[in-house]
């Protein structure tokens, strides 16, 4: 079995239904009852699991600095600090470091997608030679841990004096074969006949990418945007590796250093940094939150 | 992979007969340009980027290359300095200690849940979007929010262990053999939103049938478990099994922000063979050393990739 059979193995079930398979329907009624109040109970506390380190996150940013390692724990705030959602624009870099943040977002995201769709027409609707050998060496190199590359990747950065700059993280994020694996498993849905037709009608394989198919490619380019803006967004070691001065830091790297920097950290306006570089995050999530999903589920590749 | 018709690209006339060896060539190396054509934009970045560095790699690994620029090329001498380092096996067990916790304990908690959120049960929507929100959220997020809640003193998590009657809650982070535990813990909390789609995506694929005729022969639901679904979601096992082991090998952003003096004495009992590399590459400067470090990296985990590749052939044969 290939890498690529068996990532499309896990490819065509929509996730975001109620499937059918459903061992607790046909129980007997009491059996039933009994496993889905267990059932419910685990899913409670797993909720809580999951919702209590963020929801912690986002009270302490409105505590008193003492206050968030009060004990005993005090879940809520004594008053409400709304004042730390002022001060962090003016105490920290935070300003700086999300426009820095933003910046390499987009632009990252933009590239990755322009060129990843792009190439992943060459790899699915045009047949050359050595077009196989070459999609299996991008597969291949998804499978390389980046940590194992990072030095030589960094030496040929050095050298072409783009360390320390911004552009480094635009060239490091944004050609990734993730990006074209995706892009061609869904190009390679799309029916050969509607390419036919505007051929017919005299368009040329670049007008039928621009016309045709991207057009129809809505839900892969959306999850391709989003994984790669919030990868790019969340991304610390590429920063950390990179970017040196204090000017070009990120949210993660500044926050990282908010913390490294100061014994005496000012928790709460941590917590209060943490919170804001998070709510984008959560708000791009639950407007997308399918296509995430859809993407994970496609490629079984990310990471 | 590519269906048939991918080959009708650019024969504007299939009519004609007109197949003679030099129109044929033609038309491959046309193809060729226009395949190209799409794939260079890309291709270009992702050469410079990816491609030359994993080349690039091997030689460097055998210099002793440094901050100062040029490297002497010196064979195979780093790798026996390696392996002689004890920081360097330290990091190894580490990151094998890790793995080894990490990949099952992931697999069960994400199984189970995927299991869990199979079901019909009140909410299940709003769970799974639940489920997936750590995935997505920063590593330096995460990691300086469980370690102010993992605080041994102050700490929510040891306040409420306190609670329930332990006396001496451990240490967390800051105890020896608590540390590598705790990173566990965090890294598990994380990721199993991400196994979990994968396990609910392998799920949906088991034919109903089967769960239906097992009914019919009287099995209970751990013996339908045990004999449909776990045969059934054995691609999406594998599938899971070997990116959960990769991505244990290579664990280093979680263990960088949890551990801020480096490599230093109180951080021993986490340092992983990333973090290794990280140090002696771009702390220390010593790029030959630390690539012959990567380069056994590398070849954990092409080996776990093959192994696993290799046992699930086996299995299904």
């Amino acid at each position: 079995m290939s890498t690529s059979d068996l990532i499309v193995g896990a490819s065509v079930v929509d996730v975001t239904e109620t499937p059918g398979a459903d061992p607790l329907q046909h129980s007997k009624p009491a059996r039933g009852n009994v496993l889905r109040i267990v059932g419910s109970i685990l899913l409670v506390l797993f909720a809580l699991a999951l919702l209590i380190p963020f929801g912690w996150m986002v009270l302490s940013s409105f505590k008193d600095s003492n206050e968030v390692f009060s004990v005993p724990v005090r879940w809520l705030p004594e008053t409400w600090h709304w004042e730390h959602y002022v001060e962090l624009w003016t105490k920290t870099d935070m300003a700086t470091w999300l426009r820095n943040t933003i910046v390499l977002s987009v632009v990252v995201t933009f590239l990755q997608v322009l060129t990843g769709a792009f190439a992943a027409y060459g790899f699915a609707k045009v047949r050359f030679p050595g077009r196989d050998v070459l999609f299996l060496v991008y597969l291949g190199t998804i499978a390389v841990p980046w940590q194992s590359y990072m030095i030589p990747q960094y030496i040929m950065m050095a050298q072409a004096k783009l360390t320390n700059t911004l552009v480094a993280i635009i060239v490091l994020q944004a050609f990734g074969a993730f990006g074209v694996f995706l892009m061609k498993q869904y190009f390679e849905s799309i029916p050969e006949e509607l390419s036919e037709a505007a051929r017919i009608d005299g368009l040329n394989e670049y007008s039928i990418w621009a016309r045709i198919m991207l057009p129809l490619s809505g839900p892969a380019l959306a999850s391709l945007g989003l994984l790669t803006f919030v990868n790019t967004w969340n991304d610390y070691l590429g920063p950390l590796l990179y970017l040196r001065s204090r000017e070009n830091w990120t949210v993660q790297l500044g926050l990282k250093n908010f913390v490294a920097n100061n014994l005496d950290a000012d928790y709460a306006m941590l917590f209060t940094g943490l919170t804001v570089s998070v709510i984008p995050i959560a708000i791009i999530f639950l407007i997308g939150q399918r296509y995430f999903v859809e993407g994970i589920a496609t490629s079984g590749l990310k990471g | 992979m590519t269906s048939a018709t991918a080959d009708r690209i650019g024969i504007p006339d299939t009519s004609g007969t007109d197949h003679t060896p030099r129109r044929r060539s033609k038309l491959v190396l046309r193809n060729t340009l226009l395949g190209w054509s799409f794939i260079l934009p890309n291709f270009i970045g992702f050469a410079i980027i990816t491609l030359i560095p994993v080349v690039t790699l091997f030689y460097v690994a055998l210099t002793d290359f440094n901050i100062f620029g040029k490297g002497e090329f010196i064979g195979l001498e780093n790798f026996p300095k390696l392996f002689a380092d004890p920081l360097f096996q330290r990091s190894v067990v580490n990151t094998f200690y890790y793995a080894v916790m990490h990949v099952p304990l992931t697999i069960v908690v994400s199984l189970g849940l995927a299991l869990l959120l199979n079901t019909k049960l009140r909410g299940i929507a709003f769970f799974r979007t639940a489920a997936f929100f750590p995935y997505i959220t920063s590593i330096v997020a995460i990691a300086l929010v469980w370690n102010l809640l993992f605080s041994p003193d102050y700490g929510p998590i040891n306040e409420f262990l306190r609670f329930i009657g332990i006396q001496n809650p451990p240490g967390w982070l800051t105890s020896q053999e608590w540390a590598m535990p705790s990173i566990v813990i965090i890294s598990t909390w994380r990721d199993m939103g991400y196994y979990m789609i994968l396990f609910l995506a392998g799920l949906q694929t088991v034919p109903r049938e089967l769960y239906e005729a097992a009914r019919v022969d009287g099995t209970n639901a751990w013996q339908r478990f045990w004999n449909v679904t776990l045969p059934g979601i054995r691609p999406t096992m594998f599938l899971v099994t070997v990116l959960l082991t990769i991505a244990s090998f290579k664990i280093f952003d979680l263990i960088i922000v949890l551990s801020p003096g480096g490599t230093a004495a109180p951080n021993q009992a986490t340092v992983v063979l990333s973090q290794f590399i990280y140090q002696k590459g771009f702390i220390e400067s010593k790029f030959g050393y630390a690539s012959a470090a990567a380069v056994v990296l590398f070849a954990i985990c092409l080996g776990a990739t093959v192994i696993q590749f290799y046992i699930n052939k086996k299995r299904s044969a």
